[in-house]
């Protein structure tokens, strides 16, 4: 059968699939809405995380990444992953112990303050919006590339199918729909690994396979270094990053990882204190089978790749090359005009240009298996995506609808009322996210890196000192929060923007000056390190926390007992 | 509601378990994979460069591990403190 053909059938099985589910689930109240009532069993609930955790980057983009970064590419998959032991043994048990429904609930009232409950929304807002709009833009792009459809059309199909299940089931069909999703998307990823390892190591354990030696007797990575030199690339497991660097953004990405709104809050949906930390543990076994398994797809496809066609004429290259010519995935440029391809680490010479989503996208076909694994491909990036924008969404939502609504704004709202509020913020929050996608602001992929800082220098240390640190007050976890949040956006601003240099093109010459030599990707790191430095300062000069909240601390960390605030 | 004494030792055995398992996470990540990557990448595991190895795939079983440890010992410390 065509592949179109296939990739149609798989998306819409997939689609039907979602919306049935959502159906299914409806939300009758206002808890079931924003936390799925909060009894979804720990494994559920860790596939769901899995899924809302991994999006269309980590699908398609990161196996890419790792392959051209090499060693340098390991800081997204530690950073991205250990953020979670933080998760499960300094944050989530806690807050499930808590037992609201969002993360500024919990800074409003450990906090006991409104200026905290809002610095809190703020932060959550801007978090979510810059991630969203880099999933909606994800979405469409992979519409355009299976379906032949207008990136736009993609969106729009994408706005549609996350409006009908995350307004009719809010948490609820949000967290149902993420497991079938995270069921699609692991298959689709492991499917063609697997093939791939076995048939260039002969192990069927991508994440054994690349160690192991090719058909020649060498190993792979040494291989893999060894044509990575003579084209003049750094070796493959060394990197070109500064140590400091390195650190740097590992750090800023767990702590980011622990501090975002969106995931935090799926720990509010299981039942008990315990669940919150067993779930935890198989959200990351999850996340970790296709984490571990990138590095392998990043070595295969790389030494494929370089092999395929390194110093090879033109004409005679596979046709899968010339596919995806077509897409301007790749672009051969022939500049000394022998109709060979030169693929060398020298800007001058070097001919080939390869997009780093390539990796994961034309694998199935660089490894000739049947349209069928090509088009779950698709259906697993856009589950990936989908995933990852519904649960950014309701966040979006309730932070509306509950935190500034209920919370501030409006605390007579009936039951009935939040949930009609609730619905139409999601649509509000839906509408916007689909305009960021269909007019991509220049720079989503910069703003990635922002999501995380601000993560990292907003909420994980409010959090964590709220939870082990009774003393903790609001004059100072404010000031912590307004100084790291303050100290972020001015950093990306100006080495990420060159805001203060003239735009843009200012970005390049400004490297020199970065503080102590770390990337605003990893600045987050210290960011963080001031808003802990600014509380732990500000504490000592302001009266301590009344003592009804420091009896609500020394509750929140006993796991028994009724938590005081479920159903409020 | 349970007496103080008894919650306050809870929380300290809780928090020996949270130093001893965030060094391991510390070690495996920020010592093995990137400070000391360079030494250990003298040392050979199967086809991987060990400090590599760490930081591609070692690092992230240890974490998971890390995990379900907590929550094994943290279970049985709540039932020792009858707080399940």
């Amino acid at each position: 059968m065509e592949l179109l053909t296939w990739t149609w059938i798989l998306v819409g099985l997939t689609f039907a699939l979602y919306i049935g589910i959502a159906i299914w689930s409806r939300a009758n109240s206002s808890k079931e809405f924003y936390v799925a009532g909060g009894g979804v069993p720990p494994v559920l609930n860790g596939m769901a995380t899995a899924a809302d955790w991994m999006s269309a980057a980590s699908f398609i983009s990161l196996a890419g990444i790792v392959s051209f970064g090499g060693y340098d590419g390991s800081v997204y998959l530690m950073g991205w992953t250990g953020g979670y032991v933080l998760l499960a043994l300094l944050l989530a048990p806690y807050l499930r112990k808590f037992g609201k429904f969002t993360v500024p609930d919990f800074i409003g009232d450990r906090y006991y303050s409104k200026v905290a409950r809002i610095v809190a929304i703020l932060a959550a807002l801007m978090v979510s919006f810059t991630y969203v709009s880099g999933q909606m833009r994800g979405v469409g792009i992979v519409f355009s590339r299976y379906l032949e459809v207008e990136i736009d059309m993609g969106v729009y199909i994408g706005m549609a199918i996350v409006l009908f299940y995350a307004v009719l089931g809010g948490m609820k069909g949000i967290t149902y729909t993420q497991v079938a999703q995270y069921c699609i998307l692991i298959f689709a990823f492991m499917v063609p690994a697997i093939f791939i390892s076995i048939q260039m190591t002969g192990n069927p354990v991508p994440q054994l396979g690349f160690g192991s030696m090719g058909h020649d007797g060498v190993y792979l990575l040494d291989k893999l270094d060894g044509l990575q030199r003579e084209l003049g690339f750094h070796e493959y497991t060394s990197g070109n990053k500064s140590l400091t660097d390195v650190f740097a953004i590992t750090v800023a990405l767990m702590v980011g990882t622990a501090g975002l709104p969106h995931v935090i809050v799926r720990f509010f949906t299981v039942p008990r204190v315990s669940d919150a930390r067993k779930s935890a543990g198989w959200a990351l076994l999850f996340i970790a089978i296709l984490y571990t398994t990138v590095p392998a797809v990043a070595v295969f496809a790389r030494t494929n790749l370089i092999e395929t066609v390194s110093e090879k004429k033109y004409d005679s290259l596979p046709q899968w090359f010339h596919n995806w010519e077509k897409t301007g995935l790749l672009k051969f440029d022939d500049k000394n005009g022998d109709g060979v391809v030169h693929y060398v680490a020298d800007k001058a010479r070097n001919e080939l240009k390869i997009d780093r989503d390539i990796m994961v996208l034309a694998n199935p076909e660089i490894a000739g298996l049947p349209n069928w694994v090509v088009a779950l491909v698709g259906a697993g990036g856009l589950a990936a995506a989908l995933s990852t924008a519904a649960g950014l969404l309701l966040v979006i939502a309730s932070s509306i609808s509950h935190d500034l609504l209920k919370k501030i704004v409006w605390p007579d709202i009936s039951e009935k009322g939040e949930l009609v509020a609730a619905r139409l913020s999601s649509v509000a929050a839906v509408m916007v996210a689909g305009y960021f996608g269909l007019n991509p602001p220049g720079f989503v992929a910069a703003v990635v890196a922002l999501a995380f800082g601000l993560a990292a220098a907003s909420f994980f240390p409010a959090i964590v000192l709220g939870i082990f640190y009774k003393r903790m007050n609001k004059e100072g976890a404010v000031a912590g929060m307004v100084a790291g949040l303050g100290l972020m956006s001015y950093y990306i601003l100006k080495f990420k923007f060159g805001f203060f240099d003239g735009g843009l093109s200012a970005v390049e010459a400004l490297k020199p000056e970065w503080w102590f030599g770390i990337s605003p990707e990893g600045f987050g790191a210290v960011a963080m390190a001031l808003n802990f430095a600014v509380s732990l300062l500000i504490v000592r000069f302001t009266p301590p926390p009344p003592p009804e909240v420091q009896e609500m601390v020394e509750d929140i960390r006993i796991p028994n007992g009724e938590c005081q605030a479920v159903g409020h | 509601m349970p007496d103080k004494k008894k919650m306050h030792d809870y929380w300290k055995e809780n928090l020996k378990y949270l130093a001893i398992l965030l060094s391991i996470w510390f070690v495996v990540s920020y010592l093995f994979a990137i400070l000391l990557a360079e030494p250990l990448n003298g040392i050979r595991f199967f086809g991987f460069k060990l400090g590599f190895w760490f930081a591609q795939q070692g690092s992230m079983y240890v974490f998971v591990i890390l995990i379900f440890v907590y929550v094994r010992w943290v279970n049985k410390l709540d039932k020792k403190y009858k707080v399940e």
